[in-house]
């Protein structure tokens, strides 16, 4: 049984395609994080699925029902917003019992579900607040009682830590994840945060420019890429990705006259072929014998030292390393070949060795 | 601007916007366009029988000296009372708005005119001014300024702009108060890390971020003095003495309904009618387009 | 302290004068009508002539009915023009800004222009209007005209504008229709500004002149206002006192309005007309 399929969905507004086709399966449990930069059509992949925008083209299913044509309140989903959107006039209470009370449920099992949610969220003691008097944590946690009274198939989460402080993300985030597994209620959850994503989600959905560009596991987006902008965009610091050509049989990689080995593997391509190297900044090894690349800046962050090297104008370069190392006017480094990424200049896709 | 999330459906929103529409059309539009279509007819003596007779009546407006005479003094009247509500009330707000003790009860005094009607204005300010009875009419006869608004149109003309004004000020006043409070706490100290103090802080940095304000009020209040003053007006001598405080206005509602002459009072009405559509554009290109996008 | 005196005398003036012409109908009031016919008011008011306030209401005075009338005329044209203006333009602001059907902003921009078409630049036509309906010296004619609104529907179309989208996403996603929505949540969230919008609409109706001069001349119908301006018009023989007294009754109720409801009203003038 498939939790959420998604089946060539489209979406344009006028002559501005926001979505170019997602085909997709979630498994029920699942949860799948949609994570890009602004504007890459994950929030309008989630309004789609919840029903407040129509597809151009496409399908939707909930729990293989077609609800692609229904109103948001047909589909037995709920949603978290980012701005939590409680009504303010009404007590905490009422905000989660609303939707029960709109679908004609009786009194008593309406009390019995929302306090049955408040224990788990903590807000029994909150019940009788109003949205003003809560703070922002508290206010997410209503946000999300809001949706689990209704007993879902399908959760929506958009955004839904972006209106707290960093500390409080943090604490939220882990809660989220432990009501998720613990309801497990199928979820779609949308940031623009790669680490929620890499925390939060089972598979992640990387979007960019309106297109899914990878669909698979953090540990595999993280540590197999499948293109530049998502190597770019996952960890950070970001992976360095340094322009070169394929040289010595597929085997090397020149790098403005460095040539830099690329171990036991090979590519089957002809030599000089225009590639990408990426290698992640905790990766650059030092090594007294490797090119020397002027520093530029140095950023002490208490428990690391991350390093920016190269000349202005060129490919630059940086290390994440232990506090405590050396570092003078200049390093030396070296790329060790087993972390070593290599994309295509042309396409920006991940080249595999033959 | 538009909103992001709509409601489906068109007959729920029709309905709801219907009732509006029709009071809207039987008690504005038509009207409205009734009498542009009379101001392009005249009657005969008799009443039974109107003509197509083109702009004629505008012509015979416009070649009329004492309507002339009336766009003079609507004039006068409106400058009058802009300016002094204008004045007034920007000065009463800027000291409203310094720290100082009693604020908020100097603003609680200083709002209630608002509420005053404009006729209502009209007979207390005529209670102050009446030359015998008023307190300050009869105070200006015993020092022996000879006060009458009875008799003479200059002193008729000065106590309708004042009667006027005042009730305005209050309007004014809460505008400017709104726009000052509006002003970052931050720049007025930068201002004052900069050494500016005093009038000239208030005309280099708060005159003009509060020109926004003082050209919304200008707009509003010529619309108030042109149009929402026939009560204060007529009121305070019904024009008179004479036609000294005869104001376009109350000519319209004179001659129209007083002495029945409907052509010409349509035509002074479409006259009025693009006074208003005049301002309303200027009030839109410079300041209103919030209200409407 | 020099720079707190200038300011705290000129605001104090300013309050004075302000109130004077109300101080002076409320001493006059209570005096006698001959005595300030001879131009000897006092600024005392007199607290023996109280009893004018008993005689005005029940009684009236020469050319004018017994005020307690007028002031039900003008309370119940205030109530049912503010009333009505928010029940006709609440809808209407709700489907422009939540709908979207054909001719929706030709039916906005038709409101909006009444807005540019004040009683005076009408007066002939809506006359006859008025006369073809039959609706000449009645109470529905004294009001229904004035209960069409460009202002309210602009505030109110300002008030939804503001509201976040997500509250609207919300609602639906929790089964909310539009009139449920309407309801429940665009309704009560918009509490302080149909409040703001009520006190504006009643002083608005309250002062009403030319409209209830053109339509109503039937005495029964006179407002409060009317009533008073046809007081001092009798030059002879004015009974002073008793027009002060009037004035004072008429200013009461909508200066109450304004002053007990003074934060939302404030707010609600500033936000929406600019």
């Amino acid at each position: 049984m498939a939790g959420l399929r998604l089946e060539g969905l489209r979406k344009s507004f006028g002559q501005n395609e926001i979505l170019k086709g997602v085909d997709l399966t979630l498994a029920d449990g699942e949860m799948l994080v949609i994570v890009g930069a602004s504007g890459c059509g994950k929030s309008t992949l989630l309004r789609l699925v919840a029903g407040l925008e129509t597809p151009t083209a496409g399908r939707i299913l909930i729990d293989g029902r077609d609800v692609t044509r229904l109103d948001p309140s047909e589909r037995d989903i709920a949603m978290v917003f980012q701005n939590y959107a409680l009504y303010p006039h009404m007590s905490v209470f009422e905000n989660m019992a609303y939707g029960l009370k709109i679908r004609g449920l009786p009194k008593a099992g309406i009390r019995a579900k929302v306090d049955a949610a408040s224990a788990l969220l903590g807000l029994d003691a909150l019940l009788d607040r109003k949205p003003r008097q809560l703070s922002g944590g508290q206010r997410q946690r209503v946000a999300m009682g809001r949706a689990i009274v209704r007993d879902p198939k399908l959760f929506l989460f958009d955004e839904p830590l972006s209106n707290l402080d960093a500390k409080l993300r943090v604490q939220m985030r882990g809660e989220i994840r432990r009501l998720q597994r613990r309801l497990k209620v199928t979820s779609l959850y949308v940031t623009h945060d790669q680490v929620e994503a890499m925390t939060l989600g089972d598979r992640l959905l990387v979007m960019h420019q309106g297109v899914p560009v990878q669909l698979a596991t953090p540990t595999e987006v993280f540590e197999r890429p499948a293109d530049t902008y998502v190597a770019g965009f996952i960890g950070s610091p970001a992976m360095n990705l340094l322009p070169g050509t394929l040289g010595r049989n597929g085997t090397a990689v020149s790098l403005e006259g460095t040539e830099v080995g690329l171990g036991t593997r090979r590519y089957a391509l002809p030599d000089g072929h225009g590639v990408i190297l990426g290698i992640r900044p905790e990766h650059v090894a030092l090594d007294p014998s490797g090119r020397e690349w002027p520093v530029e800046v140095v950023e002490l962050l208490g428990s690391e030292t991350l390093i920016h090297a190269g000349r202005t104008g060129a490919a630059t370069l940086t290390l994440r390393l232990a506090n405590g190392a050396p570092v003078g006017e200049a390093v030396r480094v070296s790329f060790p070949p087993e972390h070593l990424h290599l994309f295509d200049r042309a396409t920006g896709l991940r080249l595999d060795p033959a | 601007m538009e909103r992001r999330t709509l409601f489906p459906g068109r007959l729920l929103p029709a309905l709801l916007i219907l009732p509006q529409l029709v009071l809207t059309f039987v008690f504005f539009l038509w009207p409205a366009l009734q009498a542009i279509k009379s101001s392009l007819e005249r009657e005969d003596a008799f009443g039974t029988s109107t003509e197509f007779v083109g702009l004629e009546n505008f012509a015979d407006l416009f070649n009329d000296p004492l309507y002339l005479a009336a766009i003079g003094r609507t004039a006068v009247f409106c400058a009058g009372v802009t300016a002094v509500s204008i004045g007034v009330a920007l000065l009463l707000a800027v000291l409203a708005d310094t720290e100082i003790r009693g604020r908020a009860f100097y603003r609680t005094m200083l709002i209630w005119p608002y509420a005053v009607a404009p006729a209502m204005s009209a007979v207390l300010w005529v209670l102050m001014f009446h030359p015998q009875i008023g307190l300050v009419g009869a105070f200006l006869n015993r020092i022996g300024i000879g006060w009458d608004y009875k008799l003479d149109g200059t002193q008729a003309m000065l106590l309708v702009i004042l009667a006027a004004a005042w009730k305005q000020i209050s309007y004014n006043f809460i505008f400017f108060l709104a726009g000052l409070q509006a002003i970052p706490k931050t720049i007025i100290e930068a201002a004052r890390i900069d050494g500016a103090r005093g009038f000239r802080r208030f005309r280099t940095i708060i005159l003009p971020l509060l020109m926004p304000t003082v050209y919304f009020l200008l707009v509003v209040d010529l619309v108030y003095a042109a149009f929402d003053t026939f009560a204060t007006v007529y009121a305070v001598n019904g024009g008179g003495p004479g036609q000294s405080t005869q104001t376009l206005v109350l000519k319209v509602y004179l001659d129209g309904i007083v002495n029945a002459n409907i052509g010409s009072s349509s035509a002074q009405s479409v006259v009025l009618m693009v006074g208003v559509i005049v301002l309303c554009a200027i009030q839109f290109r410079f300041l209103g387009r919030k209200a409407v996008t | 302290m020099t720079g707190r005196f200038i300011p705290h005398a000129v605001l104090t003036l300013a309050v004075l004068l302000f109130a004077l012409p109300i101080w002076i109908a409320i001493a006059g009031s209570t005096q006698d009508s001959a005595v300030i016919a001879r131009g000897e008011l006092s600024l005392i008011p007199d607290l023996a002539g109280l009893g004018v306030y008993r005689d005005v209401l029940l009684h009236g005075s020469a050319g004018a009915g017994p005020v307690w009338r007028a002031l039900l005329v003008s309370a119940g044209m205030a109530l049912v023009i503010a009333l009505g203006k928010i029940a006709l333009s609440l809808p209407s602001a709700y489907a422009v800004t939540f709908f979207r059907f054909p001719f929706r902003m030709t039916a906005f921009w038709l409101i909006f222009l009444t807005l540019m078409l004040p009683v005076e630049v009408r007066l002939i036509p809506t006359f006859q209007v008025m006369s073809n309906l039959d609706l000449i010296n009645s109470f529905t004619g004294l009001t229904l005209p004035l209960v069409a609104s460009a202002t309210a529907t602009l505030l109110f179309r300002q008030t939804f504008l503001a509201i976040p989208d997500e509250l609207v996403e919300a609602a639906r996603m929790d089964g909310a229709g539009p009139l449920r929505f309407l309801r429940d949540i665009l309704i009560p969230v918009s509490g302080a500004n149909i409040a703001a919008l009520f006190v504006i609409l009643f002083v608005y109706g309250w002062n009403q002149y030319l409209w209830p001069l053109l339509v109503a001349t039937d005495p029964k119908l006179d407002t409060v206002v009317i009533g008073i301006v046809k007081m001092i018009g009798l030059d002879t023989a004015t009974e002073w006192n008793k027009v002060m007294a009037t004035a004072v009754l008429a200013l009461i109720p909508p200066v109450a309005v304004v002053l007990l409801m003074q934060r939302w009203f404030v707010k609600g003038l500033t936000e929406g007309d600019k």
